[in-house]
């Protein structure tokens, strides 16, 4: 049998700041992963992620993040480390965490 | 304090020409990713989880004061007004924007500074003795020696390419505090019997995924022969180090497949052809070196005030007692200023810290500071009749932890708080250890204790050689923590063991507080350390400690 597809969204890091961003249904990037555009199949997340790396003048390191959709059919980053990635470090307040 | 010579300058002013032009391409278009990230890792410019960081060399971990000033500088105006020290000697800048970098750069150049060849398949900044020139311990300064090998290495066109990237440490101590047999190649400064100086050599340490103890390569090298032998190596490890797997390619494996003696006779025999014809420095050159590292002229002062101090004050002498280590004039001392204030990053410093620490050593180090591989900043000639005075300005800035060598000295990488190879955090790991042991006022009595974390195999954290070890894995999509036991660090350097399956990030800190329970009901007497009982009674106690559970299992 197979297995349960995992959502996906496209996440990168900025080219300019660094900082982490995701690809949205507008083609374009955003800071906020709930704007994150969701690929619910395979074929879907590879097309995605093929646009998005198009944009190479604008991002570095393109790839497939897997998430959990809640009741809302909101996005969540499923592993710890897309969840720090989300949040920004937990030594000091700095990063992400301080525009949520 | 050695001064950089033209060509350096030179470089260095090049490079961060060059780098700018490299960041307006890639900015442009006309540079793809992949063609811009190995230039922006010869300078230094990663990229890890929520930003990019930059790595800026400390040749040997020696600044005078107006390179911390300028470091804080920076730290201030492109940063987040903070900077981390690392095991390497080296600082990094955690949140530099791609387009500040060629600025940064160019600020660093004004202090003869740079972040070249701290990334890359090259030899990368020779590590030293953070005590280097000043300890009694020490036979010669190893800073002569690593900064030959630092202009003799720096863009050397053989050296550019190796198999991957290279690792050399220097101690003139036999109490050896670099490191060294952890290194690709350990250099230990000694006399033979006939009283020459030169060196012992070892070969193929490292930490990371295949941990090794450098072998002795060479008992004893005269001292005029050191490049010439050098070059042997890195001529043997470039023509058979192995380019086709990533986590062979160290010289560690080299050595290890094809055994120590076999790698002594290729090394042997191009140390003879290169020797024939090598240019060696001139002489002019080496006394350039050597007048730059001579000692400062010490002062002459009376110490009575010191041992008052020391008499009345009870939180000076305390920190007398940890952090102060003894110096080769009687009158003077070196301070070890701990970057471990407990609750807070280890290895981190803000800049207005970085400044009044600039300014200490200006007045009271004769202008030099150091960067000790275990994340602590030392002022290496304090004159004892102004340690009270310096004390107290530690205090103001938060900087007068006593807890050098203590279990809260611990040392971290920056794991997945940071580092995009992490498999697992360290810093909170870390900050929770230091927090609960110094609650319970435990810190003295558990005595010498090396606690070292890393966030992943690549082993940053230097965790195989801490007496007790912590690496941070993956385990079913959770943080999970391994312990080790039982590393050493100095020349008798040993690889911690481990102790069983790993625990959560909730276990940890219950695990790591039965085990110092267990040690101490164990020892002999309080003089007994962690690691000494650890050698007298073999793991079995500390593992019963750290599984209790497993133990009853057995036993029913
Ligand atoms: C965050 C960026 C960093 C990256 C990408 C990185 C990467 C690596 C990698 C891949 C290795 C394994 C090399 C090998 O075994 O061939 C390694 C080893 C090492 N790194 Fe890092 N590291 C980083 C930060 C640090 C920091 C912050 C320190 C100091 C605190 C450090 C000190 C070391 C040391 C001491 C070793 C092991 C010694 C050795 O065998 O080479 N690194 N690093
Ligand atoms: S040990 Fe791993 S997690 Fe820690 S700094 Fe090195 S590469 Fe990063």
């Amino acid at each position: 049998m197979a297995r349960k597809f995992i959502e996906k969204i496209v996440t990168a890091n900025d080219l300019l700041q660094g900082d982490v961003i995701y690809f949205t249904k507008d083609n374009i990037w955003s800071r906020n992963h709930q704007d994150a555009i969701i690929a619910h199949t395979i074929e879907q997340a590879n097309e995605l992620l093929e646009k998005a790396e198009q944009q190479q003048d604008r991002i570095v390191g393109a790839y497939l993040s897997d998430v959990f959709l809640d009741e809302a059919q909101i996005a969540s980053p499923l592993h710890f480390r897309e969840i720090f990635r989300a949040r920004g470090p937990s030594n000091y307040f700095h990063g992400k965490q301080t525009n949520i | 304090m050695y001064q950089y010579n033209q060509f350096d300058k030179h470089f260095v002013a090049n490079r961060a020409k060059q780098f700018r032009s490299q960041v307006m391409r890639r900015l442009d278009g006309s540079l793809s990713e992949e063609e811009f990230r190995p230039l922006r890792l010869m300078n230094g410019l990663y990229l890890q989880l929520h930003a990019y960081m930059l790595r800026v060399a400390i040749p040997y971990g020696s600044l005078n004061s107006k390179q911390m000033h300028q470091l804080a500088y920076i730290a201030n105006k492109y940063d987040k007004d903070y900077a981390h020290f690392t095991t390497r000697q080296n600082i990094q800048y955690n949140w530099p924007k791609l387009k500040d970098v060629p600025d940064i750069l160019d600020d660093l150049a004004k202090v003869d500074m740079h972040a070249i060849q701290t990334s890359g398949n090259c030899i990368r900044n020779v590590t030293s003795d953070h005590f280097a020139g000043a300890s009694i311990d020490e036979i010669a300064d190893p800073r002569p020696s690593a900064e030959l090998l630092r202009q003799y290495s720096t863009d050397h066109p053989q050296f550019q390419f190796l198999p991957r990237k290279f690792k050399i440490a220097i101690s003139g101590s036999p109490n050896d505090r670099a490191v060294i047999k952890s290194h690709d190649i350990g250099l230990l400064m000694k006399y033979d019997e006939s009283g020459n100086l030169g060196y012992e050599i070892y070969i193929g340490g490292g930490l990371g995924r295949s941990p090794f103890v450098g072998k002795l390569l060479k008992g004893f090298l005269p001292k005029a022969d050191l490049l010439p032998y050098i070059e042997g190596i890195m001529v043997v490890y470039n023509l058979n180090g192995r380019r086709d797997n990533k986590y062979k390619a160290r010289i560690k494996i080299l050595v290890h497949e094809n055994g120590i003696e076999k790698i002594k006779q290729e090394v042997e025999e191009n140390f003879l052809i290169q020797k024939q014809n090598f240019k060696q420095p001139s002489d002019k050159l080496i006394s350039a070196i050597n007048e730059r590292f001579k000692l400062p002229d010490f002062k002459q002062a009376n110490i009575d005030n010191y041992k008052i101090e020391l008499k009345q004050n009870a939180q000076f002498s305390n920190f007398i007692k940890n952090n102060i280590s003894e110096h080769k004039n009687k009158d003077y001392s070196i301070i070890s200023v701990s970057l471990k204030n407990i609750g807070e990053t280890p290895g981190d410093a803000t800049s207005k810290q970085m400044q009044i620490l600039a300014n200490l050593a200006k007045q009271y180090s004769h202008d030099e500071l150091r960067i000790s591989h275990e994340q602590n900043i030392i002022l290496p000639h304090v004159h004892k009749s102004d340690l009270p005075k310096v004390f107290k300005e530690l205090q103001k800035a938060n900087l007068a932890t006593n807890n050098i060598g203590l279990i809260s000295d611990i040392i971290a990488c920056p794991g997945m708080d940071y580092c995009s190879l992490a498999t697992a955090r360290s810093i909170p790991i870390a900050k929770q250890i230091a927090k609960h042991f110094n609650e319970l006022n435990l810190e003295e009595e558990i005595g010498q204790l090396k606690l070292k974390i890393s966030g992943c195999i690549n082993a940053c954290g230097h965790h195989h050689v801490g007496h007790i070890g912590i690496l941070g894995l993956e385990k079913q999509g959770k943080e999970s923590y391994q312990i080790t036991l039982g590393g050493e660090e100095n020349l008798s350097m040993n690889i911690g063991k481990r102790a069983g399956p790993g625990f959560s990030s909730d276990e940890l800190l219950p695990a790591i507080k039965r085990l110092i329970e267990a040690y101490l009901s164990l020892r002999q007497n309080p003089d007994e350390s962690f690691l000494a009982s650890y050698k007298r009674l073999g793991e079995k106690p500390f593992i019963n400690a750290l599984y209790p559970k497993e133990e009853k299992a057995n036993v029913a």
